[in-house]
């Protein structure tokens, strides 16, 4: 795997610049609506930390951790949204849209006739996704910190951790991408994302879920997500958010290779 | 040959179709809303110590996920799917190429709308009875309002499909409309503990009067409002939904 991606990504810089090439494109291609679409995905995860966090929390009250920290439901809610929202984000980008670029406008297959390669093509289109996306999770951290849900340090430093799991999902998102077959499949994807966002502690501690059910969900990437920004918006940073780093990486690189190696073979044949 | 005729030859269009389409549908549909209720009823509501209004947090947000999930079934059947036919596929215009009026494809599309409504309230309303949630012998009435709901939600809705022509701004629409009815239209806490304007947003929006009534049957407890209030005040949204509803199939249709 580290054979497949390190060679490329020491042949930088030309390749970073044929990257944010594919991303300039993608910058001019936006249309007036969808630069409202692009913006009011920033209101859907305030929404539900509204929704769930302040309205249900107030039927809740404050919860007790496993680790016996004491906090608001709102508080414990909160970073949960924030990885949710940037796995949707990054998963919206990557796979709706890559997947209609790639098997219906032919865009790539006008991009290959410039010296750009498959896997700068899947770089640049996660760049972009990730650009979104971390402007998505700077926005609503900054809700955070206004809401009094974490303290502004934490929330710097939660940063880095958002757009870590935002490239996660969108590295996986391309490499489901290329296995699907038509429109059809992404319902089956937008119903796994529904039942990740139900089911990955993100509303209750993953604790208080039966034991198989929790033992499933704490393989899932959102959990992992979910874990290690919790850690850091609540400041209970221990061994296990380093596992949680180490997942995410993985995920990214394991992402990228299959969504470079399978787009080199949907592209070239 | 009834008046109705036109109407249901469009409605078998629709469901000739559906025939190959349904299974998607189930999971969207029925499966989804099921884990909702588990993930919100059951999970959450075991931290909701006191229930709600002396109601069990599952009981009383049952009904809530009922009308709400009603909403989206239409919602989703008139946004897509209506801009496809007038967009991409242009199956309306065949449809108005035949001997069929506008009030023929519009009550056909609307007709097979509410089919898909009802069943999956009704699948609902099987599970809902299943954990014991139901608690008033007027439970079936919730199929009823659920179409109620379906219309009055569905109408507009086609009427704005039917104004556009991107998909964009049907994403547009889920985010400022559906997603936030179904946050604060009272499905998941009472509309009460909104601050006042947002309070005011909610009895606008025409999920909360659905909800209102879907809890009243399964619960057994009087509406929050007039019953004579809720329905009328839906049935206002049917009716001027199809009055805009007909008005655009007629101007993108005939010209």
């Amino acid at each position: 795997m580290v054979s497949l991606v390190l060679p490329r990504l020491i042949g930088l810089p030309a390749a970073a610049r044929r990257s944010v090439s594919v991303m300039e494109r993608n910058a001019a291609a936006l249309k007036s609506a969808y630069w409202l679409v692009l913006i009011s995905g920033f209101l859907e995860p305030v929404l539900y930390l509204l929704s769930i966090g302040v309205g249900v929390g107030a039927l809740i009250g404050d919860l007790t951790l496993p680790t016996g920290q004491v906090v608001t439901y709102a508080a414990f809610v909160a970073p949960a949204m924030l990885a949710s929202s940037a796995m949707s984000g990054a998963l919206a980008e990557t796979t709706f849209n890559l997947f209609g670029k790639m098997k219906y406008v032919k865009l790539y297959d006008g991009i290959l006739a410039t010296p750009v390669q498959p896997f700068e093509i899947a770089l640049g289109e996660l760049g972009w996704a990730m650009l979104r996306g971390a402007a998505y999770s700077a926005g609503f951290l900054g809700v955070m910190v206004a809401m009094d849900l974490t303290t502004a340090g934490r929330a710097l430093a939660a940063f880095p951790a958002a757009v870590l799991a935002g490239f996660a999902f969108g590295a996986l998102g391309m490499a489901l991408s290329t296995f699907m077959r038509s429109w059809q499949d992404f319902d089956l994807m937008g119903s796994a994302q529904f039942t990740l966002f139900l089911f990955s502690g993100t509303f209750v501690p993953a604790e208080s879920y039966p034991t198989v059910l929790r033992w499933l969900v704490e393989v899932t990437p959102l959990y992992r997500a979910v874990d290690l920004l919790r850690g850091i918006s609540l400041g209970s940073l221990g061994a296990v958010q380093l596992f949680d780093v180490g997942y995410l990486l993985a995920l990214t690189v394991l992402g990228l290779t299959v969504a470079g190696r399978r787009m080199g073979k949907l592209l070239y044949k | 040959m009834s008046a109705l005729t036109p109407t249901l030859a469009v409605l078998e269009f629709h469901l000739i179709g559906y025939r190959r389409t349904w299974r998607g549908s189930v999971f969207s549909s029925f499966l989804l809303p099921l884990l909702t209720v588990l993930s919100f009823g059951v999970g959450v509501g075991a931290y909701v110590d006191s229930g709600i209004d002396g109601v069990p947090y599952l009981d009383w947000i049952i009904p809530g996920l009922i009308a709400s999930t009603a909403m989206q079934v239409a919602m989703m059947e008139s946004t897509w799917p209506v801009l496809s036919r007038f967009e991409w596929v242009k199956t309306y215009f065949s449809q108005a190429a035949a001997p069929l009026r506008i009030s023929d494809i519009l009550g056909g599309q609307l007709a097979f709308t509410l089919l898909r409504v009802l069943l999956t309230a009704a699948a609902f309303l099987l599970v809902a009875a299943g954990f014991g949630t139901l608690h008033s012998a007027w439970a079936p009435a919730t199929l009823l309002l659920v179409l109620l709901v379906g219309a009055a939600v569905a109408l507009p809705t086609i009427a704005f499909s039917a104004s556009i022509h991107s998909d964009s701004y049907l994403a547009l629409l889920f985010r400022v409309a559906v997603i936030p009815m179904s946050l604060f239209a009272g499905v998941f806490f009472p509309v009460e503990s909104l601050p006042d304007a947002l309070r005011w947003l909610a009895y606008v929006s025409p999920l909360w009067h659905g909800v209102d009534l879907c809890r009243a049957v399964t619960l057994g407890v009087a509406p929050a409002w007039s019953v004579t209030g809720h329905l009328l005040y839906l049935a206002a949204w049917v009716a001027v939904g199809w009055l805009l509803a007909h008005a655009r199939f007629r101007r993108r249709l005939i010209g």
